[in-house]
C-alpha cells in the first residue's frame, strides 16, 4: 500500500513489524519514565512520613481550584488524544476528525500550562517559594513546596514536550506530509501523552488533598 | 564449490563496505549506520579514557610521597573526582555496550541495523553534549565532591562546579537510557529467522541484561542529581537537615542507581569473555542456560543490594542485615559464571592468542574483585575497611582488572571484523601480559594498605604506608604503558596491517559470516539460523581443531 510505503523506515522490511517495534520501544521508555517519577514520589513519601503535620498544613495552602480544573482539562485532553488515535486506526478515512482531535489535544495541553502559570504566580505572591520569607512556619512545609515546584515543573516539561509532538503531528497531517491512517507515530505520541496524564493523576491527590479530609 | 554454495558464499558484485561507503566528515556525523556510530563512540571514549587517565596520573604521582609534595589538597580532590566521573560515566558505562555492543548486536542477531537508528545517533550527540558539560566543569576549575556527589557536601558546602558536572552526568544518563531502549527493542524485534532466544550468543544476552538495568536504574540517578542541582541553584531544602531535609536520602537514591550501574559496567564484559573463551578453547560454552539465567539474576538482584554501601551511614541494623544477606546472594550467579568459564576450558584445545590472554586475565581479576566484595558484604569486616583503599582495590579489580581487560579482549577479538585489518599478534600478547602484571602491581598493594587502615581520598598519609603507595604508583606506570601500546599498534595496523578474512579466528557466530569489514546493511543475504551459538564440536564430544562450518546463510526471498 502506498500509505505504508510512505511510513516505512530503515531498517524495517515489514510495516507491521516496524509499528510493533515502535510501540514496544515506547513502552520500554515509559517503564523508564515510571522510575523517573517513581524516584520523585519516593522522595515525597519519605519526607511526608518524616513531617506529616507540615505536609498537611502545606497541602491546605495549595489552591485546590487550579488543581481540580487542571485535572479536568488534562483528562479531557487524554480523551481527545485517544479519539485521535482510534480515528486514525479505523479503516474509514477520518482525516478531519483526526486533525480536529489533535488540535483539541494540543490546545487543552496549552490550557493546562497556562492555568498552571496562573497558579505559579499566585504561589509566588503567597510566598510559597522555599527560602527566606516563606509563608508557612513549619520547616517541613518548605520541603513540601520544594518538591511541589520540582515535581510540577518536571511534569510541565514533559507536557510541553508532548504539546510539541502533538503539534508537529497536526502540522504534518494538515500539510499532508504524512498519511494519517495507521500512522505509528500517532500511536506512540498518544502513549506518551497518556503517561503524562497518569503521572498527573498521582500528583493531584499528593499535592492538593493532604490535610483536607478532616 | 558446492560447499561454498551451500554455505552461501555466492560470488557477489563488488560493493563498498561500511567504512568506504562515504568518506566525508558529514557522512560520519549524520550516519545512522550502527557500525559507524560504534566507531564514533569508540573515538569519544578513547578520548575520555586518556583524559581520566591523565587526572589519575597526577594523583598517583602525588601519592609517591606521604607529605603532599606535588598537589594541594584542593587540587587533589578535584583530580580524583574528575577521574571517577569521567571513567565511570564517560568511559566504562558506554565502553563495551556502545562500541562493541552497537557494532555487534545487529550483526550477531542477523539484522541490518538497530531498531531505531536515528535514536542511536541522537544518543551519541547527547554523550558529546554531556561530555562538553563535564569538560567545562574541569576547565572552569573542577569539582571536588568525588564521583558519588554525596550530600550535604555537594548540595550545601562545596564551592566547586558541581552544577556543570552533575548536569553532564544527568545528560549522559539520557544517552544511556536511549541506548538501552534501542538495544532492548532490537533484541526483541529484529532477530533473524531461526534466531530463537536460546540461540542468542551470550554477548547479546549480556547487552540485553545491561540495557534492562540502564533503562530501569538510570532515571533514578537523573532524579538524585536533579535534586542536588535544584538544591544548589533554587535553594530547595531537600537534603538540608536544618530545614527538615534528609541528606541520607541522597545516598539511597544514588546507590539505587549506582549499584546496578556496577553491573552495567561488568555484564557486557562477561558477554565478551563468553564469546572469546569458547572460540580459543574450541569448546561449547559450559552450561549455556545457566549463563543466561545467571546474567538475568545479576541484573534483577542487583537492584536490591544498594544498602551495602551504607553500612556506616546510619542505616538501621535490620536494613544492613538484609542488604548484607542479599549481597552474599548476588555473588552466587557471579560464581556460577566463573565456574562455567573455567569448565568450558576442560577438554578444550586451548590456544593463547591475545584475546584469550585478556579474557583469562578477566576471569582471574574478576574473581579476586568479587571475592573481596564478599569481605565487604559482611558488616563486621566492612565497618573496619570501609572508606579505605581496600574498597578502592575491590572495585578496581572488577572495573579495571575485569571490565577494561574484557574491553581489550573484545577490541582485539573483533578488530579484524571492524577494520578488516590484522594487528601484530606478538605485540598484542606482550601488551596483554604487561597489562595483567601492571594491574596487579598497582592494585594488589592497595588491598594491604586498606586492610591496615589507609583511608581513601586523602592527599597525605602516614609514612608507614609509603611502601604500598610507591609500589602502586610504579605499577600504574607499567599499566599506562600497557594501555598506550594498543593505541600504537592498533593504529599502525589500520595502515599497514594485513587484510583479514571473513573469519580469522574460525569462530562461530553470524558476525563472522559476513565480510570484514561488513557491508552497510551487514549481510548481503538475510541470514537464517538453525543451531546454537557455540557449535565448535559435535554435541557430547570434546574439542576438535577443525574450523566450524559457517552458519548457514541462505536467501529467504
Ligand atoms: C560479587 C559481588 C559484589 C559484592 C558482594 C560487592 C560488595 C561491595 C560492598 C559491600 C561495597 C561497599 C564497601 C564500602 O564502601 O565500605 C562495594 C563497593 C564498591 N563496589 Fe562492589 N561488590 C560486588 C561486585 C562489584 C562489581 C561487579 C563492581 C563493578 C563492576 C563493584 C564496584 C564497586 C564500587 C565502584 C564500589 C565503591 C563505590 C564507592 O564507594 O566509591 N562491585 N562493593
Ligand atoms: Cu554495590
Amino acid at each position: 500500500m502506498s500509505d505504508e510505503s510512505a511510513l516505512l523506515r530503515e531498517p524495517w522490511f515489514d510495516f507491521g513489524r516496524q509499528r510493533e517495534a515502535g510501540k514496544f520501544g515506547i513502552w520500554v521508555f515509559l517503564g523508564s519514565e515510571m522510575l523517573f517519577f517513581g524516584a520523585l514520589l519516593l522522595t515525597y513519601t519519605v519526607c511526608r512520613i518524616e513531617h506529616p503535620d507540615a505536609f498537611a498544613a502545606a497541602g491546605r495552602a495549595t489552591n485546590i481550584w487550579y488543581g481540580t480544573i487542571n485535572t479536568a482539562v488534562l483528562l479531557t485532553s487524554s480523551l481527545t488524544m485517544a479519539m485521535a488515535s482510534q480515528a486514525a486506526a479505523s479503516p474509514a478515512r477520518l482525516r478531519r476528525l483526526v486533525l480536529a482531535c489533535l488540535l483539541a489535544t494540543a490546545l487543552l495541553g496549552l490550557a493546562f500550562v497556562v492555568i498552571k502559570g496562573f497558579e505559579y504566580k499566585e504561589d509566588i505572591d503567597k510566598h510559597l517559594v522555599p527560602g527566606a520569607g516563606f509563608a508557612l512556619p513549619q520547616p517541613g512545609a518548605q520541603l513540601f513546596y520544594g518538591l511541589y515546584w520540582l515535581v510540577t515543573g518536571v511534569h510541565a516539561v514533559h507536557l510541553s514536550i508532548g504539546i510539541v509532538l502533538v503539534g508537529r503531528l497536526f502540522w504534518e497531517f494538515y500539510r499532508r506530509e504524512l498519511p494519517t491512517q495507521a500512522n505509528p507515530e500517532l500511536e506512540i505520541t498518544a502513549l506518551y501523552w497518556h503517561l503524562v496524564d497518569i503521572v498527573w493523576i498521582f500528583l493531584y491527590p499528593l499535592i492538593y488533598l493532604p490535610g483536607r479530609s478532616s | 564449490m558446492t560447499d561454498a554454495l551451500l554455505a552461501g558464499d555466492l560470488p557477489l558484485p563488488p560493493r563498498p563496505d561500511y567504512l568506504r561507503h562515504g568518506s566525508t566528515i558529514a557522512s560520519w556525523l549524520t550516519t545512522t549506520d550502527h557500525k559507524r556510530i560504534a566507531i564514533l563512540y569508540a573515538i569519544t571514549i578513547t578520548f575520555f579514557f586518556f583524559l581520566g587517565g591523565a587526572a589519575v596520573t597526577a594523583v598517583r604521582l602525588e601519592l609517591f610521597e606521604p607529605n603532599g609534595w606535588l598537589l594541594t589538597s584542593d587540587t587533589y580532590n578535584k583530580l580524583f573526582s574528575f577521574h571517577g566521573i569521567i571513567m565511570v560515566w564517560f568511559f566504562l558505562v558506554p565502553s563495551i555496550p556502545n562500541t562493541l555492543g552497537n557494532f555487534l548486536l545487529p550483526l550477531m542477531i542477523g539484522a541490518p541495523d538497530v531498531a531505531f537508528p536515528r535514536l542511536n545517533l541522537f544518543s551519541w550527540y547527547l554523550t558529546i553534549a554531556a561530555g562538553a558539560f563535564t569538560v567545562y566543569a574541569l576547565l572552569a576549575g573542577g569539582v571536588d565532591t568525588g564521583w558519588t556527589f554525596y550530600t550535604p557536601y555537594s548540595s550545601m558546602f562545596s564551592n566547586s562546579h558541581v552544577f556543570a558536572a552533575a548536569a553532564g552526568v544527568f545528560v549522559v544518563g539520557f544517552a544511556s537510557i536511549a541506548t538501552g531502549v534501542n538495544f532492548i527493542a532490537t533484541t526483541h524485534m529484529l532477530r533473524a529467522p531461526g534466531m530463537t532466544w536460546f540461540r542468542l550468543p551470550l554477548f547479546v544476552w549480556a547487552i540485553y541484561a545491561t540495557s534492562l538495568i540502564m533503562v530501569l536504574a538510570t532515571p533514578v540517578l537523573a532524579i538524585s542529581l536533579l535534586l542536588v542541582i535544584a538544591e544548589r541553584v533554587l535553594g530547595l531544602p531537600i537534603f538540608d537537615p536544618a530545614r527538615g531535609g534528609d541528606p541520607i536520602l541522597f545516598q539511597h537514591l544514588f546507590w539505587f542507581y549506582s549499584h546496578p550501574a556496577v553491573y552495567i559496567m561488568v555484564l557486557p564484559a562477561m558477554g565478551v569473555v563468553s564469546e572469546v573463551i569458547p572460540c580459543f578453547a574450541r569448546r561449547r560454552i559450559f552450561g549455556y542456560d545457566f549463563m543466561v539465567y545467571a546474567m538475568l539474576a545479576i541484573a534483577g538482584i542487583g537492584f536490591f543490594v544498594w544498602g551495602h554501601h551504607m553500612f556506616v551511614s546510619g542505616q538501621s541494623a535490620l536494613a544492613s542485615l538484609v542488604f548484607s544477606f542479599l549481597s552474599f546472594i548476588i555473588a552466587v550467579p557471579s560464581a556460577i559464571k566463573v565456574f562455567n568459564w573455567t569448565a568450558s576450558l576442560f577438554r578444550g584445545q586451548i590456544s593463547f592468542e591475545s584475546p584469550m590472554l585478556y579474557s583469562l586475565g578477566f576471569v582471574g581479576l574478576f574473581t579476586t574483585g568479587g571475592l573481596s566484595g564478599l569481605f565487604l558484604a559482611s558488616i563486621p569486616v566492612d565497618v573496619h575497611v570501609t572508606d579505605t583503599y581496600f574498597v578502592v582495590a575491590h572495585f578496581h579489580y572488577i572495573m579495571v582488572g575485569g571490565s577494561v581487560s574484557a574491553f581489550f579482549a573484545g577490541l582485539h577479538f573483533w578488530w579484524p571484523k571492524v577494520t578488516g585489518k590484522l594487528y601484530p599478534e606478538s605485540w598484542a600478547k606482550f601488551a596483554a601480559i604487561l597489562m595483567y602484571a601492571g594491574f596487579n602491581m598497582t592494585f594488589l598493594p592497595q588491598f594491604f594498605a586498606g586492610y591496615l587502615g589507609m583511608p581513601r581520598r586523602y592527599h597525605t598519609y602516614p609514612a608507614e604506608f609509603q611502601i604500598y603507595n610507591v609500589m602502586s604508583s610504579a605499577g600504574a606506570g607499567v599499566l599506562a604503558v600497557a594501555y598506550l601500546l594498543p593505541l600504537g599498534y592498533l593504529t599502525w595496523s589500520l595502515f599497514y596491517g594485513g587484510r583479514a578474512g571473513n573469519n580469522p579466528w574460525a569462530a562461530t557466530g553470524l558476525e563472522w559470516t559476513t565480510t570484514s569489514p561488513p557491508p552497510p546493511k551487514n549481510f548481503d543475504r538475510q541470514p537464517r539460523v538453525d543451531r546454537g551459538p557455540y557449535e565448535y564440536h559435535a554435541e557430547g564430544m570434546s574439542a576438535g581443531t577443525d574450523a566450524p562450518e559457517v552458519q548457514n546463510a541462505r536467501d529467504i526471498r
